[in-house]
């Protein structure tokens, strides 16, 4: 199977411009994913009851049902009530949502890993409460996110190819259909995916490293 | 010691405050004042209630009854239509821009430098520009000794110089009042000197209120007017510090003492 390393040339300039669209996806669900981590894990702690309950349904709806089955809502289901997104959007948003609903616990998590007594400083220098969680608590709390951020973003990289199911053409519905054209193309069409995969998945594996090195500045090594 | 001219009223009163945890009533209907200036040393045994007054003042603890009064104005409470009713946040924000506080923990900010830990209130809740903010705090921080340190995060000092920095933290926003919360309670007994050294200094060179709650008998001694000795939630006794330390009257003040004389 090794022999012929012109099938694999061939697969391969198949499955780049599928690549291509895999990143699409991860960046554009990435970005939502984080703006909706951030909302609902504030949401969690603000002091008004309302608030919280809210994020807390979301967070517990979309963390307690499948991303698969959400897809499909969202792309098949949603037309019947009159929302339709088209087959991209769809997949960004089911994304999004649920891996949103995941990020939200780390950033909720975080938060409130920062000892109260930081809190009470920044009250004794009559912070204002968006100063205090400016200036005071999230610069903190971004340290401890990071790595499972950085977590999360690779398996929301994993995640994208469910939206080979919804007729999405992503790395992996382009992988099956060479697949399915071509039987004896199986090894080098899976091997290709995973080392593609692999390859997106690098530059967030190195930049979380990277962030973590630099937030941790302040944390001095006695 | 300095003082302001005493006014008719005083900077702080507490009148009948009493504050509960679940069933633990810590503070039991506290009448104190603190005049313009004053400086008062708060002693007795854990439990008394000590650092639960200064934390009301601070804002930190709600009273469960009672009122505070800073220069006049109720602090936890906030007049409507001639009745009290519980105060927002923005009552409390503008109190509370009075009253500056040191923690036993010193409770840094860990991601920021010595200058920004000491700069950045300034900046944001005062509203002075950046470069003022700094040499103000520079200046703060040369007088606490700490001038060459500027650039050094706070976990890479000392706990005394630690605590020296929150020390200038607080005081760099010129309250009224500080309040000292054991601030020399977490540290290692080598350097709790150059720490009092440094509240005596800023206590000669300003005209600050302070109430501090200490076991530092000698201390107290040093920088109070006058001293409040506490005993389950209660003000048991009174007076100058020679009164307090060297004539105590009530037994429970006595044998406190000589416990703790005994100990140290």
């Amino acid at each position: 199977m090794w022999d012929n390393i012109n099938v694999y040339f061939d697969i391969l300039h198949k499955l780049l411009p599928a690549g291509w669209m895999t990143i699409k996806i991860l960046v554009t669900s990435a970005l939502l994913t984080y703006l909706i981590a951030f909302i609902a894990g504030l949401g969690r702690v603000s002091q008004f009851s309302i608030i919280r309950t809210l994020t807390m349904i979301y967070v517990e709806l979309f963390r307690g049902t499948s991303l698969l089955v959400q897809m499909f809502w969202i792309f098949f289901a949603l037309p019947a009530f009159g929302v339709e997104f088209s087959a991209f959007w769809a997949g960004v948003l089911a994304l999004s949502l649920n891996y949103g609903a995941y990020a939200s616990e780390v950033v909720r998590g975080s938060i409130l890993a920062i000892p109260k007594t930081q809190t009470e400083a920044s009250i004794a220098l009559n912070m204002t409460r968006w100063q205090r969680l400016k200036l005071v608590i999230l610069p903190q709390a971004f340290r401890i996110m990071l790595p499972g951020l950085g977590n999360n973003s690779i398996e929301l990289l994993k995640g994208t190819s469910l939206v080979s199911l919804i007729t999405l053409g992503d790395l992996t519905y382009r992988g099956l259909i060479i697949q399915n054209t071509n039987l004896s193309y199986t090894v080098p069409v899976f091997i290709l995916l995973l080392i593609l995969y692999f390859i997106i998945a690098l530059p967030l594996i190195i930049l979380v490293r990277r962030l973590e090195a630099s937030a941790s500045k302040g944390v001095a090594k006695v | 010691m300095t003082k302001n001219p005493v006014q008719n009223q005083p900077l702080v009163k507490y009148e009948k405050v009493s504050k509960k945890f679940d069933d633990l009533e810590v503070l039991k209907g506290l009448d104190l004042d603190i005049n313009q200036g004053e400086r008062v040393a708060l002693i007795g045994p854990s439990g008394s209630g000590k650092t639960t007054i200064i934390r009301m003042l601070m804002t930190l603890e709600e009273p469960t009854s009672g009122i505070i009064k800073v220069d006049g104005t109720p602090l936890w409470h906030k007049e409507v239509n001639g009745k009290l009713a519980p105060a927002d946040e923005n009552h409390l924000r503008k109190i509370r821009g009075d009253i500056g506080m040191v923690f036993q923990q010193f409770n840094l900010f860990p991601h920021m430098t010595i200058l920004r830990n000491v700069t950045e209130a300034q900046v944001h809740v005062k509203g002075i520009p950046k470069d003022e903010a700094e040499k103000r705090a520079i200046t703060m921080l040369e007088k606490v000794g700490l001038g060459e340190k500027v650039d050094a995060y706070p976990l890479q000092l000392s706990g005394g110089q630690q605590q020296r920095v929150a020390i200038a933290r607080a005081v760099v926003m010129q309250p009224k009042i500080m309040l000292f919360d054991e601030v020399t309670s977490a540290l290692d007994p080598e350097l709790v000197g150059e720490v009092l050294e440094v509240i005596k200094e800023i206590a000669k060179e300003s005209d600050m209120a302070m109430i501090l709650v200490t076991h530092e008998m000698d201390f107290a001694r040093d920088v109070a007017d006058r001293i409040v000795f506490l005993h389950g939630g209660l003000i048991e006794e009174q007076g100058s510090p020679k009164e307090i330390l060297e004539n105590p009257q009530s037994s429970r003040l006595q044998s406190f003492l000589k416990r703790f004389l005994s100990t140290t």
